[in-house]
Formats: structure tokens, C-alpha cells, sequence
């Protein structure tokens, strides 16, 4: 097993909470990315981590945890998004992509700042790409305090969220209120992308939403064996991304790691392109 | 500001604000923000690659930007949002690997995410020049073409255009005007301007040719006042470019919606 | 139902020879034959489903044809002959900065490559169609901020500019109320006289064009069945076309065409009003 784990992988702690972390982000990403591609929200998702980004640039300034900054930006962007309907509006891609753009403006500006005030680097490196290697211990329980309110919010709201995100009007006949669920739910991405932010970055945050969710979505035939294998997916993702982010620095000889949010949105890939052929060849047979 | 070793940077703007105002006009009429998105992430990668492996980055930019345009070719017009979120990410994560792999320093990242005012050589510029007369003689050829097809697959194709090898001309020159921009604004802004001033002459042009106008027009006023204030500041030029693109949008926005409102009777 | 040949004074625009057309492995359109000729105003009747746009795409060269050929006034069809198109629904995007005059000037030159500049002669067409369709007041306009009806008759003015020899209309009556259908039809008419253009309309209620229409085809099962309208809506013509049993009803002056039996679960009456 030498050549597949390099030494002292196990017993640094900066990897066993690495690891750890990665694996809590990994299921809450997977479970509320399962919701998310079936209302089809992908898009909003997208857009939040690009206006998380600015939040996490933000926070780096004022000297705060990212995890905060994100989160606040993420509330604050997707409520908006919500209550200005943003899926509904004319030329949504258009005015998304302009939003998106001053976002990333606003994050170049921020970081800009940052680098100037202090001589560390590497803050556009852990604000777009994630610092699971670096992030302080003392951000973790505060990981892990907001994945496990993530993850009972979205427990409770589980079936009225299901019913109005088949049918808003089934449910507004049964009593749910489509448009607060819809708040609810878009407050439990924004926590679940300023989650994997810390993991892998606000920019590739996407993939670890949405890729483990489609490629169970693809395979699997309910929607809670659909949830169990797109926990599995992400925790493997992101558990084979760290380990190859850690590899990497020992093969090269240049001792030059791929970041980990590369490495595991090579994993993600990999999963939804393997789903992909396999409901290609589900699909042939019959 | 107005200094010699600026020169470069108000050419390269220039080139730029031009040819992305004018593709970018029927990248709106023809819906395809999808692609204006992804082919600057996809020319990302391609500079990362092309500084990896020591080669001119302009070069890398452009290869990868019609390389990425091809493939949204071939991905179609299906709107599979899930499928998009992963095409415009799987570009950024290739490029950080590559920059990682290739030791890039963080300014170099942050040039090539976000613009950079002095990122464009003479020699470059040169090259830019040459690029932008090309597409000018392109779409000056298929303008009227273009435009039907824009408007009407189905009509156009029923009298005769030849709308496939079009859409693929289309996406060419939206690979090039994405290659040219990476540099300037950075690969996250070149999207919204791509979009966002030609959207606004959308809005605000009565006619066809009065709208490619006032779309090179907006996208030169944003531009040019980006790197100027991006020269006073010392701030980064996306910063600007960013928030003048919305600006621009926004404000056509509300006037068109004032000019609807009152001519209701 | 045989679609006999044109009489001898009229000129042929086009002729349908022995066209079949397979769309997803079903066969639409099997063997079907039929003429127009010059300045005719035909009714393509059919319900929904039943091959009438992928016959008007089949004469336009959009639609693959199986087997047979189509000829537009003498040659084998081709994309950008002398055929104009009305599709059935075109939306503009409200923002789409091009002008009533602008996309109809497309109509002539829309194909052209290069960037001359649009000639007198150009405009002129431009102006005198926009008057037959009495679009004059609108030039201007941006075609997204026009009404449904409006946006109609944009598309008619764009589909004759370039003077075509036949004009195909896609279900151009399906959304309106009557009044209009009534007015659409008088325009057509009188447009397709004044210019000399054969018209083909495809609609699934025959009766406010039986004033107007030179003759009918009815589409259905793969066939057609053309003819003057006392020569095909009749009960043993209709009857064998659509393979079961159909009565055609003369009621107040009034036909009705009633198919299937009583109690019959495809039955779904079709009121003709004159």
C-alpha cells in the first residue's frame, strides 16, 4: 500500500482533520445537492458560490474566519436571488453572469486589499481553491455546528421541500407555503456551499454540489437510495481528493501538490462520467 | 495615464471592448451565455497549460478557447443546467492544477482570474490587432446572415442559409474575443463583459446596426474607464470592468422599463 | 381520392410526387401526391399529429423525404427557392433590437454576405409589402413589442418580400378568435391576387376558408384526399380517408362534419360555421 499512501499520511493531525472535515462538508453537500438538482436549481447553485467568494475575501480583510464570510454572503446573495425570483426572470443568464461579474470584481478588489495590508500570500489560493490543509482548528467545530443544523433543517423540512419542489401549486393546495420553503431551502445551500468552500474553494464548490448528486441520481432508483449514494460518492471524493493532493507532493520531483479541489473535482468526473455509462448501458440492455 | 508603457494596455482595451461588444451582441440575440461563460474558463486552463509547458500564453488561450467552443458545439442546445455547472468548473479546476503544477506565483493567478492593466506586450498587441481585423472581416461578411439566423433558425434555414456552419463561425469568433479579453479583464470578468454591455444596447437600440454600435460603444466606455480608473486607484481593472459592466446593465434596464411603462396607454 | 392534374391553363408552382416521409420510424406520410398551381389558394386540413407541417418542411426542404420528390415550379426543391414560410409560432424576445421594416427587408436580402448597403430598390419593396399588409404604422416598431396577431402579419410581409412564387402558412389561424380569423383570411386573399402568389394554408377547421379556397387537401392516416370542397367533404371521401365512419351534415346552411359513431371513443365532432 506504500506507493498508494505516502508516508506519514495517517498520522499527520492536519490530515486526519482534513479528513474529517472534508468527510461532514462531503455529506451535507451531497444531501442538499440531491435536492438541488431536482428542482434544478444548479444554476443558483452556481451563482451563490461565486457571490460566496466575494463574502470569503471579505472576511479574510476584516480578519474573520472565511467559513463566516461565506456564510453571511451566501444568505444575503441567494435570499436576495429568492425574493427577486431569479429563476424567473428575463435573460436570467444574462443577469446572472453580470452579477457573477461584479461579484468576482468585488472578490479581486477585496483580495487586492488583503495582499496589500499583509505580506501573507496565498489568501486568493485558500478563498477561491479551499484550505482544508490550512484551515485553524478552531473553525472546525464551527463546521461542524453548522453542517448538523444544515442537515437537521433539512431533515424536518424534508417532505413539504420534496412535494413543492415536484409541484408548487400541489403543495400550496395542501397547505405548504412554496415561497418560505423555497427561502428555507435556499438559506441550507448557502450554508452547505460556504461549507465545501472551506474544503475545495468557492469556485469549484459546484462540483461537489451537484456532480455526487447526479451521477446517484442517474443510478440509483429512489430518491433516498439516491441521497446514501451521493453521501458515498462525495465522502469518496473528497476522502480520495485529499489523498491525492497529498500524494502529489511526493511525486513530482519538483514537490509541487495539486490543490486538493482539483484533485477532487477529478474525482467528482470521474463518478458522473462512470454514471453516465452506466445508465448508457442500463439503457441498451433494456 | 496617458504614458508610454500605458499605450499597450489602452490598444489591448480597446481591441478587446470592440470585439467583445460586437460578438457579444449576438452571443445575447442568439442565447448563448452558456458558451460565453465557458469558453473563458476553458481559454484559462489553456494559459495555465500553455505556462506549464513554457509556451506563449496567448497562444494557449486561443487554442483552448475554440477547443472549449467546439466542444459547445458538439454538447448542443439541450439545457442540461447540471451539465453546464460542471463544464464552466471542470475548466477553472483544470487550470489550478495546472498553475499548481507549473509553480505559478499567486500574482500570475490573480492576472489571469481577474485581469491585469499591464498584462499585454507590444508583441502581443500586435498579434490582437491582427486577431480583431480578422474577426471584423468575418462579421462583416456574415453580419446580415448572422443576424437573420438569430432571429429564426427555422426561417433563415428554410431560405437557405446555412445555419450550422454559421453557429460554428459564431462560436470561432467567441473563442477569439474570449482569448483576447482573458488577459485584459481576467477569465472570471470576461463573461459579463461579453454580455453585460451588449445586453444593455439591447435594450436601449431601436435597430440591428444601430445596436452593434452602441454595443462596441458601451463595452469601449466600460473598458476605457476601467483602465482609467484602474490607473488613478492602482485598484484591479476587473474590480472596474466588473462593476461598470452592471452599471451599464442595470441602468439600461431601468430606462428601458421606464420607456415601456410610459408608452403603455 | 385521386389529385388529378392541374387544367390546362394553369400553371404548376408545385407538385408533391409520390412523397413519403418516416419521422422516428412512424410513417407521416405515405405516397402522397398532389399539384398547385399558380395563384391557387389551397386548404391543407388536418387534426393535430397529422402530417400537415412535416408536409409543408417536406416542400420547404427542412423535412428529409423517404421516398419521391418534390418539384417548385419545375426544379427539385431546394432551401431559399421561391417559396416563403409562415411557421406556426415565432417568438420574439421583447428586447430583440430589430425593427418591423428591418427584419422584412431581411426577407430579400437576409442571405447576402457582405455588409453593402441596402439599395432603393430594397426599401422600396420594403415599403410597398409592409402597405399591402397594412404594416405601414408599424415599421418602426421593434417586432418582440408587437401583439401576437401583429407579429403574424410581420411574418406574412417578411415571407413575400422576396416575391416568392408560393406562400406556405403553418396553422396560422390556431390561436385567433374569430373576427380575426375572418380578417387573416380576407388579407391572404387578397394579397396572394394582387401579388400572384399561390397560397397553402394549413389549418384543422375547414370552414372559415370555404369562401375562399380554390380547392382543399385533407390530410390524415398517411394519405390525402384533394379537390374542390363539394368534391371531397363528403361522407364517403372523408370516410375512407380517415378509415372510419364520418358524416357531413348540412345544417341552417351550415356543414358539420361528424366522426365516428355514437358512443365511439375517438369521436370528436368538428362544427363548421359558415
Amino acid at each position: 500500500m506504500h506507493w498508494l499512501v505516502e508516508p506519514g499520511f495517517w498520522s499527520n493531525p492536519v490530515v486526519t482533520t482534513a479528513l474529517a472535515l472534508g468527510a461532514v462538508v462531503a455529506v451535507v453537500s451531497a444531501a442538499v445537492g440531491v435536492v438541488v438538482v431536482v428542482r434544478g436549481q444548479s444554476f443558483a447553485g452556481h451563482a451563490l458560490t461565486d457571490v460566496a467568494m466575494a463574502g470569503g475575501a471579505g472576511a479574510s480583510l476584516v480578519g474573520a474566519a472565511p467559513l463566516v464570510g461565506f456564510l453571511l454572503a451566501g444568505v444575503l446573495g441567494g435570499g436576495s436571488m429568492e425574493v427577486v425570483g431569479a429563476e424567473r426572470v428575463r435573460d436570467r443568464d444574462v443577469a446572472t453572469g453580470v452579477v457573477l461579474g461584479a461579484a468576482a470584481g468585488l472578490t479581486a478588489l477585496l483580495l487586492y486589499f488583503v495582499s496589500s495590508a499583509s505580506s501573507a500570500t496565498g489568501s486568493t489560493q485558500s478563498v477561491l481553491f479551499g484550505s482544508v490543509f490550512t484551515v485553524s482548528p478552531s473553525v472546525v467545530p464551527l463546521g461542524v455546528a453548522v453542517a448538523a443544523a444544515t442537515l437537521a433543517t433539512l431533515f424536518v423540512v424534508r417532505r413539504p421541500l420534496l412535494l413543492s419542489s415536484l409541484s408548487p401549486e400541489l403543495a400550496a393546495a395542501r397547505g405548504v407555503r412554496p415561497r418560505a420553503i423555497g427561502l428555507v431551502f435556499v438559506v441550507v445551500l448557502a450554508a452547505s456551499v460556504a461549507l465545501s468552500a472551506l474544503v475545495i474553494g468557492a469556485i469549484l464548490s459546484t462540483a461537489l454540489l451537484v456532480g455526487p448528486a447526479s451521477a446517484a441520481l442517474r443510478v440509483a432508483r429512489g430518491l433516498a437510495g439516491a441521497t446514501l449514494g451521493a453521501i458515498v460518492a462525495g465522502v469518496a471524493a473528497v476522502e480520495l481528493g485529499i489523498l491525492a493532493s497529498y500524494d502529489s507532493f511526493y511525486w513530482s520531483g519538483a514537490h509541487r501538490s495539486v490543490p486538493v479541489s482539483a484533485c477532487v473535482v477529478g474525482v467528482v468526473l470521474v463518478e458522473v462520467a462512470a454514471s453516465a455509462l452506466w445508465s448508457r448501458l442500463r439503457r441498451a440492455r433494456g | 495615464m496617458f504614458a508610454p508603457f500605458m499605450v499597450n494596455a489602452w490598444l489591448a482595451g480597446t481591441f478587446v471592448a470592440i470585439v467583445s461588444g460586437a460578438v457579444g451582441l449576438f452571443v445575447v440575440l442568439r442565447q448563448r451565455a452558456f458558451a460565453a461563460h465557458a469558453i473563458p474558463n476553458g481559454a484559462f486552463a489553456g494559459a495555465a497549460g500553455a505556462t506549464l509547458v513554457g509556451a506563449s500564453p496567448l497562444l494557449g488561450l486561443v487554442v483552448f478557447a475554440v477547443a472549449s467552443a467546439l466542444g459547445v458545439a458538439a454538447l448542443g442546445r439541450r439545457r442540461d443546467d447540471v451539465v453546464t455547472a460542471l463544464a464552466l468548473v471542470t475548466m477553472l479546476a483544470l487550470g489550478a492544477a495546472l498553475l499548481a503544477a507549473s509553480g505559478a506565483y499567486e500574482p500570475a493567478i490573480d492576472a489571469l482570474l481577474f485581469g491585469q492593466l499591464l498584462g499585454v506586450s507590444r508583441a502581443e498587441v500586435v498579434a490582437l490587432a491582427l486577431l480583431v481585423v480578422a474577426a471584423g472581416v468575418v462579421l462583416a461578411l456574415v453580419y446580415r446572415p448572422l443576424l437573420y439566423s438569430s432571429l429564426s433558425e427555422e426561417v433563415a434555414a428554410a431560405r437557405g442559409v446555412a445555419v450550422r456552419v454559421l453557429d460554428l463561425t459564431f462560436l470561432v469568433l467567441l473563442a477569439v474575443s474570449a482569448a483576447l479579453a482573458v488577459p485584459v479583464v481576467g477569465a472570471l470578468l470576461t463573461f459579463a463583459l461579453t454580455v453585460g454591455p451588449p445586453a444593455a444596447a439591447r435594450m436601449l437600440a431601436r435597430g440591428p446596426a444601430r445596436a452593434l454600435a452602441l454595443a462596441a460603444a458601451l463595452s469601449l466606455v466600460c473598458v476605457w474607464a476601467g483602465i482609467a480608473s484602474a490607473y488613478v486607484s492602482g485598484w484591479p481593472i476587473g474590480f472596474f470592468v466588473g462593476a461598470y459592466a452592471a452599471i451599464e446593465y442595470v441602468a439600461a434596464r431601468v430606462a428601458s422599463s421606464w420607456r415601456d411603462a410610459g408608452a403603455r396607454p | 381520392m385521386g389529385c388529378e392534374p392541374l387544367p390546362e391553363d394553369r400553371r404548376e408552382v408545385v407538385h408533391v410526387h409520390r412523397v413519403s416521409v418516416s419521422l422516428g420510424g412512424r410513417t407521416v406520410l405515405r405516397d402522397v401526391d398532389f399539384r398547385v398551381g399558380e395563384g391557387e389558394f389551397v386548404g391543407l386540413i388536418g387534426t393535430n399529429g397529422s402530417g400537415k407541417t412535416t408536409l409543408l418542411r417536406a416542400i420547404l426542404g427542412l423535412q428529409a423525404i423517404a421516398a419521391g420528390e418534390v418539384l417548385v415550379a419545375g426544379r427539385a426543391r431546394r432551401r431559399g427557392g421561391p417559396v416563403g414560410y409562415v411557421p406556426q409560432r415565432v417568438a420574439f424576445d421583447h428586447d430583440v433590437p430589430v425593427r418591423v421594416a428591418d427584419f422584412v427587408a431581411l426577407g430579400v436580402d437576409g442571405t447576402r454576405l457582405g455588409l453593402a448597403r441596402r439599395g432603393r430598390g430594397v426599401r422600396a419593396r420594403v415599403d410597398e409589402v409592409l402597405a399591402s399588409l397594412e404594416l405601414s404604422a408599424l415599421a418602426g416598431r421593434r417586432i418582440g413589442a408587437l401583439s401576437g396577431g401583429e407579429q403574424q402579419r410581420v411574418l406574412m410581409a417578411h415571407a413575400l418580400a422576396s416575391r416568392p412564387r408560393l406562400l406556405l402558412l403553418d396553422e396560422p389561424l390556431a390561436n385567433l378568435d374569430l373576427p380575426r380569423v375572418h380578417e387573416t383570411i380576407a388579407v391572404l386573399d387578397r394579397v396572394r391576387r394582387a401579388e400572384g402568389v399561390a397560397v397553402v394554408l394549413s389549418a384543422h377547421e375547414i370552414g372559415p376558408l370555404v369562401p375562399v379556397m380554390d380547392r382543399v387537401i385533407y390530410v390524415a392516416q398517411g394519405a390525402v384526399a384533394c379537390g374542390t370542397t363539394e368534391e371531397v367533404v363528403r361522407p364517403e371521401v372523408l370516410s375512407a380517408l380517415y378509415g372510419h365512419h364520418v358524416d357531413v351534415l348540412h345544417v341552417h346552411g351550415r356543414v358539420v362534419v361528424v366522426e365516428g359513431e355514437a358512443g365511439d371513443p375517438g369521436a370528436h365532432p368538428e362544427v363548421v360555421v359558415r
